[in-house]
């Protein structure tokens, strides 16, 4: 197992660094955009140009940058936007708006999304999973920014429940007030019909594939009720697979939902990407996609890890 | 139990040949052989939802491809006055719902503004008025069903000399008067209309800041306000006449002469008819731009649809023979492959279309760029479901069988493990068409692309961020694309399903 986990971690570096090499020499590929004009500012980001090497080849220049990253944990600075402020200072400051509302989304989805999976998992064939299991493949189906679009209709325009858009740290004065909370509601919801419905797809198909498994007989047969059996055996077995899925959405959380942040004004790390493109600050770009890729490499590694864990059955890395 | 008799004593004589000079063999099938194709295809069939489905992408296709074709309408086509107009189709007119009209609060003078229009063209802004109330401070408002298109009224518009001896000659011809006196109002401070066109009517108070409201005759009639002369032919104008006009030996200005042509006040309505020769109607409405929405989204849906086939086309291609190549030959060459293939695998798409866009959108165009960044890592899932299928059925006897027969390699993959993993294949790449949907509409919404470049082409995505500002007040504008592309997301995932059961039956309702 050990040896396993210390593999795929090694294989996720590798990966990581190729990745990075390739966006890097990409990006340096580019037309370097001019510094604008701001004032005393100006000589700080060339100063910080000079430092990087930016005339030097693109290895080293590459060098350049690992280098300060590992030894002063230094990202560069923002050129076009966010101006001289340290990259890492900024990306650190929007993720937090990020995790909040995805964290509060999938706090909602999870519950909802096993609990209708269930109830339809039992209701199989049935009236009940028919009615659910066509509301999940329409809200799987639908993109979430149409979803974005009917809540901020129906709920901020409509009904005046919640604001437009996300009301600012000043306002609010916290990030878990309940001012903060209630401006996140419209995002929320339309980042979590989705979720709710993968989760509910997930859990039904499971389930119902372990119910019909033969030790689930033999629980009844020896005398338990159908709850006794359903909670001991068949949610146990169901949740080898769904826990390490709802572990995966977690690590997600930190990547977020670029277009649900662009709709609903959400100054986090999506809105950031997004920003750094159309102004073509590369150095913003070029972290986040490092960010990015780390995202998905780990959540990777986290969910086939999880299963080792949770179901002592599965040996990680025999072979098949 | 019946009890079995046999007779022991059969004399010989009883016993003849059967088929003694025929030769035997095997009986024939009675009944007609089942083919894979036909198997999938029944199965497919009575599969209710999926064959719905298939019916509705078919005719979103169709959509797709015909409406731009027939359409009066262009993507390049902007109005400037018909902007976010509202949905009119000509079958639901003065019905209250999808008439291009608008239920409208106005004060007394938005009324008689409306009305205004009306009176003058014949042709009414106000389709209905539903009632009238007093407010706490005793101003009388009115609910009104306004009609987007007529309420556009008059505009002023600049002519050159052949264009206006063209209109006034078209008017002569037709008897269609579109060339209307000029307004003696010419102040552009009032909320309402173009530059004022629309007031012909004398007003209480023609300061800054007046509410427009008019100022009414005896009878509780407007009064005409017109530029006026004592020259009929003023500003060469020979063509039809408004009532009223020379009356009292006072005769209307229908143009004025500036150094470009003749500037005129026109019914637009009519001016558009004689533009186009049609009057504007949009079945979706316009945008902020002027665009009819009905053939944008036919564009844009063309061009999302096209994309998204060759997309799939292209990965199922590559990913079949990468994944055959790895899946057949295992090894060394299995892991090598697998690890190119994860690390492309693990760069976030919008990692790729962004570097993409940067790099090649200047050289080769957006479309080409967008293609490659959704083929550089859209072959891995076919690729990685191939190569799964591959180990499944490599170690399989039969296939032991034709290599003892002498089997190449090629012949082994192509005829007798492919075949076998058909479904699965076929099924992931129709199910990667909607993601490629959705992840081009994403990007366009995003701006990250920005298809509107080339002037011909215009995608769902960017006609969602048009609307996106105008959500509260326009809701039109983002509600058909919306529509359009959640049904056509719910259709293919449904269309795949059907097809995986048709095509996989030993998956049947996997993971559904």
């Amino acid at each position: 197992m050990t040896k396993y986990v210390i593999k795929r971690i090694l294989y996720m570096f590798l990966t990581m660094f190729v990745i990075t090499v390739m966006c890097f020499v990409l990006i340096k590929l580019l037309p370097l955009p001019a510094v604008r004009e701001m004032g005393r500012d100006i000589n700080l980001v060339l100063a910080k140009r000079e430092k990087m090497g930016y005339n030097k080849p693109i290895m080293v220049q590459f060098f350049l940058y690992m280098k300060s990253i590992f030894t002063e944990w230094d990202w560069g600075v923002g050129e076009q936007m966010y101006d001289s402020l340290p990259i890492w200072d900024v990306m650190m400051q929007k993720l937090p708006y990020t995790v909040v509302v995805n964290l509060y989304s999938i706090l909602i989805s999870i519950p909802l999304g096993l609990g209708l999976g269930i109830y339809a998992a039992l209701k199989k064939n049935k009236w009940q999973d028919a009615f659910i299991s066509t509301l999940v493949m329409v809200f799987i189906s639908v993109p979430s920014y149409v979803y974005a679009f009917l809540v901020q209709y129906i709920f901020c325009f409509k009904l005046d429940w919640f604001p437009l858009q996300l009301a600012s740290l000043s306002q609010a004065g916290s990030l878990f007030s309940w001012r903060m909370f209630v401006s996140m509601v419209p995002a929320i919801m339309s980042l979590s019909f989705g979720v709710i419905a993968g989760f509910t797809r997930y859990t039904r198909a499971e389930l119902s594939e372990v119910l019909t498994g033969d030790y689930m007989l033999l629980a009844r047969t020896k005398g338990l009720t159908k709850a006794q059996a359903i909670s001991r055996h068949a949610m146990r077995n169901a949740m080898v697979v769904i826990l390490p899925m709802i572990i995966g959405e977690f690590i997600g959380i930190l990547g977020g939902s670029m277009i649900i942040e662009n709709i609903f004004g959400i100054p986090g790390i999506g809105n950031l990407y997004i920003a750094s493109i159309n102004v073509r600050d590369y150095n913003f770009f070029m972290a986040l996609t490092v960010f990015y890729t780390l995202i998905g490499l780990a959540s990777g590694i986290v969910i086939d890890i999880s299963y080792g864990f949770i179901d002592p059955r599965i040996r990680m890395g025999s072979k098949k | 139990m019946m009890e079995q008799r046999i007779d022991r004593n059969i004399p010989k004589e009883k016993f003849q040949f059967v088929q003694k000079e025929a030769r035997i063999h095997d009986e024939r099938l009675q009944t007609k052989s089942v083919g894979y194709l036909q198997d999938a295809w029944n199965r497919f069939r009575t599969n209710k939802s999926a064959v719905v489905a298939f019916v509705l992408i078919m005719v979103l296709a169709a959509f797709a491809l015909i409406v731009p074709v027939v359409s009066n309408y262009t993507v390049t086509f902007r109005d400037g006055y018909y902007k976010t107009v509202l949905p009119k189709f000509e079958l639901f007119k003065n019905s209250g719902f999808w008439d291009g009209g608008k239920n409208e609060k106005q004060s007394v003078a938005g009324y008689q503004y409306l009305n205004a229009i009306g009176l003058e063209t014949g042709k009414p802004a106000i389709m209905k008025v539903y009632d009238s109330f007093q407010d706490s401070t005793g101003e009388t408002y009115y609910n009104l069903r306004v009609d987007s298109y007529y309420s556009v009224g008059f505009v002023y518009v600049n002519l050159s000399d052949a264009e206006y001896q063209a209109l006034m000659q078209y008017q002569n011809d037709t008897g269609i008067q579109v060339i209307y006196p000029l307004a003696a109002i010419q102040n552009k401070h009032f909320v309402r209309g173009n530059d004022g066109a629309n007031f012909w009517y004398k007003l209480q108070d023609e300061s800054q800041g007046s509410s427009g409201a008019a100022k009414l005759d005896d009878n509780g009639n407007y009064i005409p306000n017109y530029l006026t002369s004592d020259n009929p032919e003023r500003a060469g104008y020979t063509s039809l006449r408004i009532a009223g006009d020379g009356e009292n030996g006072v005769w209307y200005t229908y143009a004025q002469k500036n150094q470009t042509g003749y500037r005129c006040r026109v019914h637009y309505s009519e001016y558009f008819y004689y533009r186009n020769g049609f009057y504007a109607s949009f079945l979706f409405g316009t945008n902020v731009y002027g665009q009819d929405i009905f053939t944008c989204l036919a564009v844009g849906a063309r061009f999302s649809l096209l994309l998204a086939i060759t997309v799939a086309t292209i990965n199922f291609i590559l990913g079949v023979i990468y994944g055959s190549i790895e899946g057949y030959y295992g090894g060394a060459t299995d892991m090598i492959m697998e690890r190119i293939s994860d690390i492309l695998a693990s760069v976030p798409f919008m990692v790729t279309a962004t570097l993409f866009q940067l790099h090649l959108a200047d050289r080769v165009g957006v479309v080409v760029s967008l293609l490659f960044a959704f083929v550089l890592t859209g072959w891995v899932g076919t690729a990685s479901r191939v190569r799964t299928q591959f180990y499944r059925f490599k170690g399989q006897e039969y296939v032991l069988a034709a290599r003892t027969l002498g089997a190449s390699d090629r012949r082994l993959i192509f005829k007798h493990i492919f075949p076998n993993s058909l479904g699965t294949i076929v099924t992931g790449a129709v199910m990667t068409i909607p993601g490629v949907i959705f992840s081009e509409s994403m990007l366009s919404y995003l701006h990250i692309i920005n298809l509107d470049t080339s002037s011909t082409l215009t995608s769902i995505g960017t006609m969602l961020s048009n609307g996106q500002g105008y959500l509260s007040t326009y809701p039109h504008i983002i509600m058909f694309p919306a529509i359009f592309i959640a049904i056509l997301e719910i259709s293919f995932n449904l269309f795949g399903n059907g097809l995986r059961d048709a095509l996989n039956p030993s998956l049947r309702g996997a993971d559904n």
